[in-house]
């Protein structure tokens, strides 16, 4: 479903993506590990068409369609979704306003605040004054009003205590369709940074990514096994060794 | 008897002295270009009067049903048509015309340009020499009442001028909420509206005052207003500009003269069109543990101008105010000002803050949205729509629907 090929892309001057090339089918999950300021989270970004980057080379193909140049909105309409690691705060409106906008009216909103357990962020400010936690939370309850195709979720860990990553874990594999057998499943690149979430997600691809490329791929627990037992230098060493 | 007409004939003497005096701030208008329009029947029935006036109307928030209202006044031109207090609330309120309670109370002097001295400039001197009526609205001693009393001041005469004098009166420990809303007609391009306010706010009482304000591209506007506190009494202002305008020019003031009193201004302004808007707001902290806040949010379209003024005086100790004022600047050819000032009077213990800041919508918020699927105009205009509505503190429900519903009326069409 997802295409990426052969990505360079620079943003305020700087190289990040180095030639990056994922290929994503319905129904799988990647994990994407590495460690900070390797352009996880800027791949993520160039995905989903955010911010401001200079794409030097490469192209994105979402079902055999270029949409490298589609603004985020059509992206999304096409069956994209992004829950972001850190999301702006906006004064004034409310979760429960803005579902309006994401559903198209369809009343599920409740039921997935319940499920979350966060009923009474609904009508806060959105992200104002939200612990990690909450965060990802509204993040993700966002994406299950939106229900895409391919989630791209950032980080889903990050600052969160023990309790809710159980329910962001469970979040996931709602989100993923890995609960229901019959339903097609959809198809999620999660950015792990600890690895935590592979605790709670069954993933069936992982991706190491350094200085911009991935250099290693295979199977996501193995992988992360491995990286505790040596560290990113360790995938360097390997690389290096592999002649990337 | 006498003793009302010579204080009106000194207040005459006042006024025609200072009836060419410009006013320091906003655009000098010519008056002689206006008329005093001719008097109006009164109606039985707002359900009586033509659809154009009741759709107008409840575009500020004035319900022709008057369905969830204490009360309402109706003022069309120079003519108030309309006043009722419904059943339920006689006596807890009364309304009627200031002229009327001029007639029927010798004690109104008291409270006649007692706030507001009559010779301030051209435009409080012209709404005494040519006044054309304005609301008096009194809450009784003890009566809370929180469903609002509505007053629509509508123009619906072209070139013409309308100068009303309201006072409001809410006595010990009672509570008044007050919806006014103003406007014209369609028809109406140019014309002017002097509103003078005197508002007293007695011990332990509130007063809760939202004012909606649609006017358009040829109308000035020059309301005048002091609300005066006792100990321990609360005002809220409320107000909401979301349509064009020639030009705009007001800086009503809370004095809180008693102990513990509390005042929050909370405005919403969208500049549109070539509006030059010159809205402040004023908080003199006269009396000690006395609070006072005072919130705006402007944004700034098209080639409008808004100088968002706000003053805090702090003459007494252990006071405490602060200024929020925060603008949107949406357009090149857009200008936004924003003036704070505070000042302390020989009181030491005055603590008294401002934040001010203007800058552009979030690019990041707005591309955040985007990827919920919302095009980028839809961003921006929930952005915006959230920006102005910032839950205002001390707004009743009631009234926040109210709001509610005429921004979504009125911003439908302005973002």
């Amino acid at each position: 479903m997802l295409l990426v090929e052969d990505l360079f892309v620079e943003v305020e001057g700087k190289q990040i993506l180095k030639g990056v090339n994922l290929n994503i089918n319905e129904g799988e999950t990647h994990i994407l590990m590495g460690p900070n300021g390797s352009g996880k989270t800027t791949l993520l970004r160039v995905i989903m068409g955010l911010g401001k980057y200079n794409l030097l080379k490469g192209k994105i193909y979402w079902y055999g369609k270029d949409i490298t140049g589609l603004p985020p909105n059509e992206r999304a309409k096409l069956g994209l979704g992004i829950a972001f690691q850190r999301a702006p705060i906006i004064r004034g409106v409310t979760l429960r306003q803005l579902s309006h906008y994401i559903s198209n009216g369809e009343n599920k909103l409740e039921d997935v605040a319940k499920q979350l357990k966060c009923e009474e962020l609904l009508d806060r400010d959105l992200n104002y004054g939200f612990s990690g936690g909450e965060m990802k939370k509204t993040e993700l309850m966002q994406l299950l009003l939106q229900s895409p195709r391919l989630a791209l979720i950032d980080e889903p860990e990050s600052g969160v205590d023990l309790d809710n990553i159980a329910i962001i874990g469970e979040a996931i594999n709602l989100l993923l369709g890995k609960k229901k057998v019959i339903e097609k499943k959809k198809s999620g690149l999660i950015i792990t940074h600890t690895g935590h979430i592979l605790d709670y997600v069954n993933a069936d691809y992982g991706h190491v990514m350094i200085e911009g490329k991935i250099i290693c791929q295979g199977n996501p627990r193995d992988l992360f096994n491995q990286i505790k037992e040596h560290g990113y230098e360790g995938c360097l060493e390997c690389a290096r060794c592999r002649g990337l | 008897m006498r003793e009302m007409q010579r204080i009106m004939k000194e207040l005459n003497e006042k006024a025609e002295k200072a009836k060419n005096k410009p006013a320091p701030f906003g655009p000098d208008i010519d008056l002689t270009s206006f008329f005093l329009p001719p008097q109006r029947e009164e109606v039985e029935s707002l359900e009586e009067l033509d659809r154009e006036f009741r759709d107008r109307a409840l575009e500020v928030g004035v319900d022709a049903r008057e369905e969830g209202r204490a009360g309402t006044y109706f003022q069309a031109d120079r003519a108030p048509i309309y006043k009722k207090v419904q059943e339920f609330y006689k006596g807890q309120i009364e309304i009627m015309s200031t002229e009327e309670a001029l007639r029927e109370y010798d004690w109104m002097v008291d409270y006649w340009w007692k706030a507001i001295p009559v010779d301030t400039d051209k435009y409080t001197a012209t709404a005494h020499l040519l006044q054309t009526h304005g609301y008096f609205i009194r809450a009784f001693k003890g009566q809370k009442v929180k469903t609002p009393v509505q007053a629509c001041l509508f123009i619906a005469e072209d070139k013409a001028m309308q100068n009303v004098h309201n006072v409001v009166i809410v006595e010990e420990e009672a509570e008044l909420n007050i919806l006014t809303g103003c406007t014209i007609s369609p028809r109406v391009k140019r014309g002017i509206h002097i509103g003078i306010s005197e508002f007293y706010v007695k011990r332990n009482a509130t007063l809760v005052f939202t004012m909606i304000h649609n006017w358009g591209e040829e109308f000035d506007v020059r309301p005048r207003t002091v609300v005066i506190l006792e100990e321990g009494a609360t005002f809220v202002s409320n107000y909401i500009l979301l349509r064009p305008v020639k030009s705009l020019q007001t800086y009503p003031t809370a004095i809180l003269q008693g102990e513990g009193a509390r005042a929050t201004f909370n405005s919403i302004i969208y500049g549109l069109g070539k509006s030059i808007i010159d809205m402040g707001s004023r908080i003199i902290f006269s009396a000690p543990k006395t609070m006072g806040e005072a919130i705006s949010r402007s944004i700034g379209a098209d080639e409008s101008r808004l100088y968002m003024r706000g003053q805090l005086v702090g003459k007494a100790n252990e006071t405490k105010g602060h200024l929020d004022c925060r603008g949107i600047l949406l357009s090149p050819r857009a200008v936004i000002e924003a003036i704070p000032e505070l000042i302390a009077e020989e009181a030491p213990l005055s603590d008294l803050s401002h934040e001010a800041a203007i800058g552009p919508i979030a690019e990041e918020a707005v591309e955040y949205l985007m990827t919920r699927g919302l095009s980028k105009e839809e961003a921006i205009s929930i952005i915006t729509r959230g920006f102005l509505t910032l839950q205002m503190p001390g707004l009743p429900r009631l009234l926040e629907k109210e709001i509610d519903k005429a921004l979504q009326l009125t911003s439908a069409e302005a973002l």
